[in-house]
């Protein structure tokens, strides 16, 4: 994040999401899981950020929160120079057109009994004054961006194929000249041959009219693809945020160079020795002590179960929040990260 | 499409010519369009294709696990043990997939009985088909767990699926699978479901399954990546037909068929250089309403030409155990 430059389009300071948990006769709060725990980040105008992770690791939620489909628990969200955080409803209906969202699954986000137009139309209806004639120009010209044919404009959902819905979904999230986009695994429940043509034209969209991304995905190899920057999440923290090439390359958190290295390659002659994280990721209602990655952290030192490790810069732009690179801890275990994933490579 | 017969005795399973039909309301949908393949012992056969291509219906429909109606199995035989498995009564078949042929699905969640113990649904194969004792089942399900790298195996038998994590129930089901000693595993999508570091830790342990028990493997599923790491031959389905057969380093360094080429650009990589942009295979996936009248990949093939859209292709062999369904690979080329 290199100081000087113009502020950033988003900036997102100490976020958390705890969802409370009830439990017995009088549903009495007993605990709350915590989705997303105290995570920053800054994502410049023009920029695709990717945030990737596994399951229940809280990136969904994280995508959610910025904006403000849900109500964090603490935290600043500014996007475009306004604290989305702490919006009353009227404002941040006004705000709204600046961001959206792309969803998942196109099957379960995209109303069935609504025509293409009049999902498409939606934003537009609620959110501007246009008549009738300019809002159907208006559609047709989306469905011209997002390469869907004009004449399909009066059929349903059901009609199209998932690729075919997908960019419903990213044309109605165009349709009020947004800066922002949240895309939340929007190629996940799609087929190979099919991802790459959406992702391509999120890359054309972003190009044509200077859309900024957050892209939310499990899929490391597209997010090396699509992404400029990548955050990696592990049980509701960032643990390590860098530029694309620095986070492929020479990963620094062993959590990160785990994650990379369990990608399988599609290539037989990479039939090399992976590092396997034994166990499973703990449960976010309860934590562990520390680090949280240190019951499954192949390199933990005692450290790790007792103080929970700040986030620094360990080479220009690249942050990671692990003990093993302490200027006061033993030097000895950061070369030997370096070495194992030379090994993996 | 075995060549030869002097490798028919080296081979476990033998599928030839199979056609499956879904008849619906909307009209006949042709999933599975003369499939041809053979298992040999030891070996894993990976089979890869997008959603619709096939694969699936394949495996339920030589396994007698398709409901008819609506699916329907109109010609092919499947040869196993010396028996067509599809001719083979209903019975008897229910002791080949208990015993013989073990099967793991996609969603261990929804496979697992969720009002049965982990232990009661281990010993439940084990009484019916191999006719062991309670205790002695008990034992072997145990070993089982143990097999399949659950901690805490004995105290385990008594939990409940859902007290199990993704991985672990995938690991319960893969037990299951093994019970009987099977000497064929088909396994679809298996790791889908699972994240990557426990996808990780899933093929690790079919490795070393595979080493321990040197049963024979189908593996299906749309990843690649998967498949590259794992498979000794690959089938590519397109279309509910086999597209593409080879050796799994063949089918990476020299792809034949223009859908397996294309497949294989259009994916990002994690290691090595990074495309600016990634390669498109135009269109979409064809419609399966009636039986293939030509090559089911032509209206999105970049090298298609007059022959494609007239015939369907069978597939030519181009090396030991390497064929594709191309008109290119005939032997005079066509003028393209």
């Amino acid at each position: 994040m290199p100081d000087g430059s113009p502020p950033p389009l988003v900036s997102v300071q100490n976020l958390k999401m705890h969802f409370p948990i009830h439990a017995g006769l009088i549903r009495r709060r007993v605990g709350e899981v915590k989705a997303v725990d105290g995570v920053s980040f800054d994502i410049a105008e023009g920029e695709t950020l990717g945030l990737v992770g596994e399951s229940g690791c809280g990136k969904s939620t994280c995508g959610r929160a910025i904006l403000r489909l849900y109500d964090p628990t603490e935290g600043e969200i500014r996007i475009d120079g306004t604290d989305i955080a702490s919006l009353n409803h009227k404002d941040l209906r006004a705000k709204r057109p600046v961001m959206q969202m792309v969803f998942q699954d196109p099957q379960a986000s995209l109303n069935p009994r609504m025509t293409v137009e009049a999902i498409i139309a939606e934003p537009l209806d609620e959110h501007t004054s246009m008549t009738t004639a300019e809002k159907r120009e208006k559609v047709r010209e989306l469905m011209d961006a997002v390469g869907l044919n004009r004449a399909f404009a009066g059929r349903y959902p059901h009609a199209f194929s998932g690729g075919q819905r997908q960019r419903i979904g990213i044309a109605r999230a165009l349709a009020l000249n947004p800066k922002f986009i949240v895309c939340d695994e929007p190629i996940a429940a799609l087929d190979v041959s099919i991802q790459a043509q959406v992702v391509n034209l999120l890359e054309d969209l972003q190009r044509q009219f200077g859309l900024t991304y957050l892209f939310i995905s499990h899929d490391l190899s597209m997010v090396r693809h699509i992404a400029t920057r990548v955050a990696v999440m592990y049980l509701g923290k960032i643990v390590e945020i860098a530029p694309r090439e620095a986070l492929y390359e020479a990963p620094k958190h062993p959590y990160t160079q785990a994650l990379l290295s369990a990608v399988p390659e599609p290539d037989p002659a990479f039939r090399t020795a992976r590092t396997i994280l034994q166990g499973d990721v703990p449960s976010p209602a309860n934590p562990p002590q520390g680090c949280n990655f240190c019951t499954r952290c192949p390199q933990v030192i005692d450290i790790c179960h007792k103080t929970e490790p700040a986030m620094r810069e360990l080479a220009p732009g690249q942050f990671a929040a692990c003990h093993l690179y302490n200027e006061t801890s033993d030097h000895a275990e950061a070369p030997e990260a370096q070495q194992e994933q030379l090994e993996v490579q | 499409m075995a060549d030869g017969a002097a490798s028919r005795s080296d081979v476990i399973l033998d599928v030839s010519g199979l056609k499956t039909v879904f008849r619906t309301r909307g009209g006949e949908v042709h999933a599975v369009n003369d499939v041809s393949f053979d298992l040999r012992p030891g070996e894993l056969l990976g089979v890869v294709g997008e959603s619709g291509s096939g694969k699936s219906v394949t495996m339920m429909s030589l396994l007698g696990l398709l409901p008819q109606p609506p699916a329907e199995i109109r010609a092919g035989t499947v040869m196993f043990g010396g028996q067509d498995l599809l001719k083979t009564p209903d019975r008897d078949l229910r002791h080949i997939r208990g015993a013989r042929i073990g099967f793991v699905f996609q969603d261990p969640m929804t496979s697992l009985n969720p009002v049965f113990t982990v232990g009661y649904q281990l010993r439940e194969p084990l009484r019916k088909h191999m006719g062991l004792s309670n205790k002695a089942a008990q034992d072997r399900a145990f070993e089982l767990l143990e097999l399949v790298g659950i901690p805490d195996a004995r105290r385990r038998l008594s939990d409940y699926p859902h007290q199990f994590s993704g991985g672990m129930r995938q690991r319960v089901m893969i037990a299951i699978a093994l019970a009987c000693d099977p000497q064929i595993l088909i396994a679809d999508e298996p790791t889908t479901a699972l994240d990557v570091t426990i996808q990780a830790q899933i093929l690790d342990l079919m490795a070393e399954l595979r080493e321990r028990l040197k049963m024979a493997v189908i593996w299906i599923t749309h990843d690649l990546g998967v498949i590259a790491g794992i498979a000794d031959r690959v089938l590519v389905m397109y279309g509910g037909q086999v597209v593409e057969q080879a050796p799994v380093h063949e089918l990476f360094t020299a792809p034949k068929h223009p859908y397996t080429q294309a497949l294989l650009t259009t994916i990002p990589h994690i290691r090595g250089a990074r495309a600016d942009k990634l390669t498109v295979i135009e269109g979409q996936p064809p419609i399966l309403s009636a039986a293939p009248a030509a090559c089911s990949f032509a209206a999105r093939c970049p090298v298609a030409f007059g022959r494609c859209k007239q015939e369907n292709p069978p597939r030519f062999p181009v090396a030991p155990d390497h064929d594709a369904a191309c008109f290119l690979l005939t032997e005079e080329p066509a003028h393209a």
